[in-house]
């Protein structure tokens, strides 16, 4: 792909804003777009205290840290900060930032939408927090919200709970909308759809898939709602309701959600593997079908998360098939990464080590996505610690890694600079080892037949659960490290070229670094 | 070069050590096998497909680090400029697709298999109750013939951490549910509150007890024996401590303690007759109440009658306590429905119920006037 830059520059250009209005009222894409990465790392330390909480907790067997009531607060809250505080929007600042410069466009379609659905966020997550200071303390029935636990059973803050799912939701929608308008209408001339670099791509279909399944959990929760303040029964069985039904409508969005979480991911990677191997990606046009059929299937496959509430045998069978079917398109993304490097002229920067321990821990996770999507041995995984294990594989190792190797890879291009490289690499192999001590061990935990979700366990889990603990603390704490970088990086240093690496390819490495407030105020030509 | 190799060495001895020394550090690492045929297919299933893991696993990551090795800059200056192979892709998609297929065979047989319940020997219904579960054996016409609760028997000094813990810690039930070997047991699972799930990794079954519905799994367990297991669906505050223990014993074993229970059951009955008859002393009374209070409400209202406010009211100096009886009662009998103080009436006997009330306005500092007698209880559910 070659571009020619205009080098022409609109006489009503401007730079930013002065003080506290260039934040509050920027319609800037790259603005916004640096306000969801530090809100979603705020969010992300924010979920790990919480996480760390738990695993305090969990280190020896025995009530030692926190009560159960609070313990339960505590695993319910981190997963709702974490998928929709942290990974989610780093994944819109990460469109955000890159998709226009990306394309060839100015800025986002609908700029001022984006500055409203960014502005919504630090407001949302600040209710959702909030409600673990109010009486009776915070959600405590689990990120799956499961009826009546999360009904008549809740704590009364579910109220406020259920207002900020609306309010997440409703920003995800906007962020949705907004990539889906600059994808389709603000490519630069030349840039046919199989032209698109894969970042734009999947989060296409990511954005699709947005607008298909927030709505969705919004009608789950104001179901809820009515339920507990306006005395329908939809989930209550004395009065006519079903509880299962809550499940078959969450997760009718949560498995599609799962891949909006990791979709952009399998992007990301798919621009840095090539970058560091000198070699154009493997397999394009099967990456862009693949990534479609994961994500048509991800509507077909959601009641592989009710396994065991007593689904029919038909029904049973169903799911299973079409769950491990799923496997096939995932399979094909990894053997297309593969064969990327193969051959290629490999270095290793820490872009690429993050985006090779995404391939290497991504498909570990995958692999026991396998093994639970067979419904009989589900009976034995179903609700343990090897479920905790496989899903923090896919989205710690994978989601969270990925945007780790999205923000190495392009710090150069929005701060000018390059970041230090020595610890970036320490940064990769502190959190490498602390991801596995700290997941790995789950995997036996889980299948010994510790359940998930519980504030103290028998003894003979004790060893697992200890190791557990100091992983994840090794873990959080380097993640300090990495925002020492961030800043380093931001305040100066060597001096970053237009081109930063020598074998990315695309538009974005086209625009000097750091990329002036105003990108593609005319558009490239793409050949 | 740009990779130190330092960093990856550190890397990889770490990692190996990890891998090494996790299994090595605890026993029990795997997947139970079990002791009925289900559970043994089951586990055969689990091995299998892990194996097939492993082998997808050493050719792809073997591809990878021999391309992490080899095709390194330092090795290999100038990239290949390959980038599609239609063949190859058709390739990695069909032999994947086989693979499973493979998988879903004797899957979809093991599910089907599960799926044969009928022709049962007996029936046990089991409910699930905030926190704590009750089993019920049922005649053919599943008519209830006995039943009792089953609660967690770990003593709270052990879970505080003020005694050393016991070798079945939280593990360990005060009634746990007995079953006969070699016979065709059908579960009917419901519950009475939120969602639970009853889950024993032995039989390899788990399945979710949930309010208004019923759902059904069978067992022929193989092995006289101990299994324990626990819920495995978030249900509130105390889901960590409400487990499963189950006795399998020989079929003649468990028939005479069948007829043992039931016989034990009916002089109950008749003992509950005379102890309602019986005269009660007031300190008769607050020992008995001591120990209902312990096993039934410690786990909300606290061992001081303190609660954990505002999610579990205080009892000590709490005004319907400290009120009449009639609504005291009210409370504890029928529990506060839509909270999680649930209906005490059917859990308890008139003599546990009047002393567990006598207890409450005896102690935490209050000094009700009036002896609570098993009468009393007898009039209040007449009443009603
Ligand atoms: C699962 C937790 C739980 C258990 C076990 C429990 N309670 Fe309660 N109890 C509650 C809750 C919650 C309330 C408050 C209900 C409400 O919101 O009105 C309550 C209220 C009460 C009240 C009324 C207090 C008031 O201020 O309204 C009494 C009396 C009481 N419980 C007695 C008991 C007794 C006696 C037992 C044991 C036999 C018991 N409870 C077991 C949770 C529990
Ligand atoms: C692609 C990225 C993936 C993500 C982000 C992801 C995420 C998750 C999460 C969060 C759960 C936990 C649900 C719960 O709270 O109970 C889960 C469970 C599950 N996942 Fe995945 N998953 C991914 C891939 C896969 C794959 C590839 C498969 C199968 C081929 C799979 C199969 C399953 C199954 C069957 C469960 C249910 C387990 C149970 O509840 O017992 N997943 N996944
Ligand atoms: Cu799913
Ligand atoms: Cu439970």
């Amino acid at each position: 792909m070659s571009a020619v830059i205009d080098a022409h520059h609109d006489d009503h250009a401007h730079g930013p804003a002065k003080g506290i209005t260039r934040w509050l009222y920027t319609t800037n894409h790259k603005d916004i777009g640096s306000m969801y990465l530090w809100f979603s790392f705020l969010m992300f330390l924010a979920g790990g205290v919480m996480a760390l909480v738990i695993r305090a907790e969990l280190f020896q067997p025995g009530q030692s840290f926190v009560e159960p009531h609070f313990f339960n607060q505590m695993t319910t809250m981190h997963g709702l900060v974490m998928v929709f505080g942290a990974i989610m929007p780093a994944f819109v600042g990460l469109a955000n930032w890159m998709l226009p410069m990306m394309v060839g466009a100015p800025d986002m379609a609908l700029p001022r939408m984006n500055n409203l659905s960014f502005w919504i966020l630090p407001f949302a997550s600040a209710l959702l927090i909030s409600t673990l200071f109010m009486e009776g303390g915070g959600p405590d029935f689990g990120w799956t919200m499961y009826a009546p636990l999360s009904t008549t059973y809740a704590p009364d803050s579910v109220t406020y709970v259920i207002f900020a799912i609306h309010l997440l939701g409703a920003s995800s929608i906007m962020g949705a909308i907004n990539i889906i308008a600059t994808i389709l209408n603000m490519r630069a001339p030349g840039m046919t759809l199989m032209k698109m670099p894969m970042f734009v791509w999947t989060w296409l279909i990511t954005a699709y898939l947005l607008i298909a399944v927030m709505p969705v959990l919004a009608g789950a929760v104001t179901m809820m709602l009515f339920d507990i303040h306006f005395g329908t029964s939809f989930f209550d069985a004395a009065g006519g309701g079903d509880p299962v039904l809550f499940q078959h409508i969450f997760w009718f969005f949560g498995h599609p959600e799962v891949y909006i979480m990791i979709l952009p991911a399998f992007g990301i990677v798919s621009h840095v593997i090539p970058a560091f191997s000198r070699k154009r990606l493997f397999g394009y046009d099967s990456m862009v079908y693949a990534t479609s059929s994961i994500a048509f299937l991800s509507f077909i496959v959601w009641a592989h998360h009710m396994f065991t509430v007593g689904m029919p045998l038909a029904g049973q069978l169903f799911f299973m098939y079409a769950t491990m079917l799923i496997a096939v398109p995932t399979g094909v993304k990894v053997f297309n990464w593969i064969s990327t490097m193969w051959q290629g002229s490999m270095t290793f920067e820490t872009p690429m080590l993050f985006a090779l321990a995404f391939v290497f821990l991504f498909t570990i996770g995958g692999f026991s996505g396998v093994m639970l999507s067979i419904a009989p041995a589900d009976y034995q995984y179903h609700d343990t610690y090897f479920v905790v294990a496989h899903f923090h594989y896919v989205l710690v190792s994978g989601s969270l890694f990925s945007i780790f190797s999205a923000v190495y890879f392009w710090l150069p291009k929005w701060t000018g600079y390059m970041y230090s490289e020595a610890l970036g690499k320490v940064h990769f192999w502190l959190s490498f080892l602390g991801v596995n001590l700290a997941f790995f061990p789950m995997h036996f935990s889980g299948l010994a037949g510790m359940p998930r979700r519980i504030p103290d366990y028998a003894l003979q889990f004790a060893n697992f659960n200890a190791w557990s603990t100091v992983g994840a603390f090794i873990f959080g704490l380097s993640q300090l490290l990495f925002l020492y970088v961030v800043i380093q990086s931001i305040r100066g240093g060597q001096k970053a070229t237009a081109q930063v690496w020598d074998g990315a390819e695309g538009l974005e490495w086209t625009v000097p670094s750091p990329a002036p407030y105003h990108t593609f105020a005319t558009p490239p030509q793409v050949k | 070069m740009f990779f130190p190799t330092r960093f990856t060495a550190t890397g990889l001895l770490l990692a190996a050590a990890l891998v090494l020394a996790v299994p090595a550090a605890a026993s029990g690492w795997n997947m139970t096998p079990g002791v009925t045929e289900i559970s043994r297919a089951i586990y055969d299933l689990h091995m299998l497909i892990f194996w097939i893991c492993v082998g997808i696993g050493v050719v792809v990551f073997g591809a990878m680090f021999i391309s992490i090795v080899l095709h390194r800059k330092s090795r290999n200056a100038t990239p290949a400029t390959f980038h599609e192979s239609t063949k190859l892709e058709i390739v990695w998609t069909l032999i994947p697709l086989a693979i499973l297929i493979g998988m879903a065979v004797p899957a979809t047989s093991v599910l089907v298999q599960m799926y044969d319940s009928g022709g049962e020997d007996m029936v046990v219904e089991v409910r699930g109750y905030q926190w704590r579960w009750e089993y019920k054996y049922l005649d053919d016409d599943l008519n209830e013939q006995l039943s009792f609760f089953s609660n967690l028997s770990t003593p709270r000094d052990q879970i505080l951490g003020r005694a050393e813990k016991g070798e079945h810690y939280l593990l360990e039930v005060d009634n746990p549910l007995v079953i006969p070997i070699n016979r065709k047991v059908r579960f009917l699972l419901t519950s009475n509150d939120v969602i639970h799930a009853w889950w024993v990794p032995d039989f390899a079954l788990k399945r979710d007890a949930i309010p208004g519905f019923i759902n059904d799994i069978w067992a022929i367990v193989e092995e006289p024996g101990i299994y324990r297991g626990q819920c495995a669906e978030l249900c509130g505050i105390d889901h960590g401590y409400m487990p499963i223990v189950v006795h399998a014993l020989p079929e003649d074993e468990f028939d005479a303690w069948y007829a043992e229970r039931l016989e034990l059951a009916r002089a109950q009955d008749e003992q509950l007759e005379e102890q309602i008859a019986q005269e009660w002393s007031g300190e008769e009374l607050f020992a008995r109440g001591e120990s209902v209070y312990a096993t039934h409400c410690v786990a909300c209202h606290q061992a001081e009658g303190q609660g954990v406010p505002p999610v579990f009211p205080a009892l000590a100096g709490n005004g319907v306590v400290a009120g009449d009886l009639e609504s005291h009662m009210d409370v504890v009998y029928h529990g506060r429905p839509g909270t999680a103080m649930q209906a005490f009436g059917p859990v308890l006997d008139p003599v546990d119920m009047a002393s567990v009330m006598h207890y409450q306005r005896k102690a935490f500092g209050h000094a009700n006037g009036e002896v609570v007698k098993p009468v009393d209880v007898i009039r209040f559910a007449e009443a009603q």
